[in-house]
């Protein structure tokens, strides 16, 4: 019988102190998609409304590239759902925690999903922690800076222009890279993972400005991993 | 339709579908017992999942942002420390910048 699942004010302050870095890192993130909001016409209610209750800071991008007066509901609905797909694969992921705590915060604690709370989250379940409080620790100040980097980008949007490619940016990439460190676990993953990296660039070529990439690259990936452990117990 | 009321109802369509795919997920897989070559495979995932971001991102960015990637991972594998590895990948990619501005 495994331990319970506990939920703890050391685990949620952990969870804080590990989160403090990613707000950080993704304020500039979320300042380019505040930016971006304003130029497309949103007030700043509109904005703060998209950020607050989709917040998921690419699909708002891909869905604000197409948008049009009166605003696109069913595009925007499908960018969401095509940028956002590869959540569904990470929910499972989470389950021994999730099936843990009650029904309310497991879906308030859903909505807030994130691929950096859920890479934090993932790598501490495997090293043993049974604390969900972390998960809500790593959640709430996300979310804040979140709402805080996106208005203050849709604020500023009238007075400031920084290029493209301006190296502050390069934050919101620099957390993905460093959050896949700890992720490694060994020659196993090598195969597994150059053929997730493969499929990924191939698809993300074929069909940009979805996340079918994201999607098709980590099943591959998985099936690989899968086939080359069956092999090896054979 | 007025066009603040389509705002309106473009965000609250994106924020249920971002919902439904956030608890889809898990939905299913409550429902089911994964198998032994499913949960085979889902040990994969998290890894295969980053590493299906990094790379398309990395491959149709400026080049320079693999400098910055190679200095980020290099800190995270010594240190362990996210925000430290950000930052150094970030100031990585300043001093690349200021490096090949000054000869180009």
């Amino acid at each position: 019988m495994e331990a319970p699942i506990t939920f703890t004010s050391t685990g949620f302050w952990r969870g804080v102190r590990r989160s403090l870095p990613l707000v950080a890192g993704l304020s500039p993130f979320g300042f380019v998609v505040g930016l971006i909001t304003q130029h497309h016409g949103l007030n700043v209610v509109q904005c703060m409304a998209m950020n607050a209750f989709v917040y998921a800071g690419a699909s708002e991008l891909v869905a604000l590239a197409n948008w049009t007066h009166p605003a696109p509901i069913l595009a925007a609905a499908f960018a969401a759902l095509v940028v956002n797909l590869r959540f569904a694969l990470m929910g499972p992921v989470l389950a021994p925690w999730l099936a843990g705590i009650q029904t309310l915060p497991r879906y308030t604690s859903l909505a807030v999903l994130v691929d950096h709370s859920w890479a934090i989250s993932v790598t501490d379940m495997r090293n043993g922690g049974r604390d969900f409080g972390l998960y809500v620790g790593i959640s709430v100040p996300l979310w804040l800076g979140w709402m805080a980097a996106t208005t203050a980008g849709f604020l500023s949007a009238s007075t400031l222009n920084l290029p493209p490619h301006h190296p502050l940016f390069f934050g919101a990439l620099a957390a993905f890279v460093a959050l896949l460190v700890p992720l490694w676990r060994g020659k196993t993953d090598i195969l597994p993972w150059l053929v997730a990296a493969g499929v990924a660039v191939t698809v993300a070529y074929a069909v940009p400005h979805t996340s079918w990439y994201i999607v098709s690259g980590a099943i591959s990936g998985c099936i690989t991993g899968a086939l080359l452990e069956t092999k090896r117990h054979e | 339709m007025n066009n603040n009321v389509s705002i309106y109802l473009a965000i609250a369509a994106m924020a249920l579908v971002t919902w439904a795919c956030r608890c889809g997920g898990y939905l299913l897989f409550s429902r089911i017992t994964p198998s032994p070559a499913l949960r085979r495979a889902l040990v994969y995932l998290p890894g295969c999942i980053f590493i299906a971001y990094v790379v398309p991102a990395l491959v149709s960015g400026p080049p320079q942002n693999w400098g910055g990637a190679a200095v980020t991972m290099a800190t995270m594998a010594t240190s362990r420390n996210v925000g430290l590895s950000i930052a150094a990948g970030v100031v990585a990619l300043f001093a690349i910048d200021g490096v090949t501005g000054f000869f180009s």
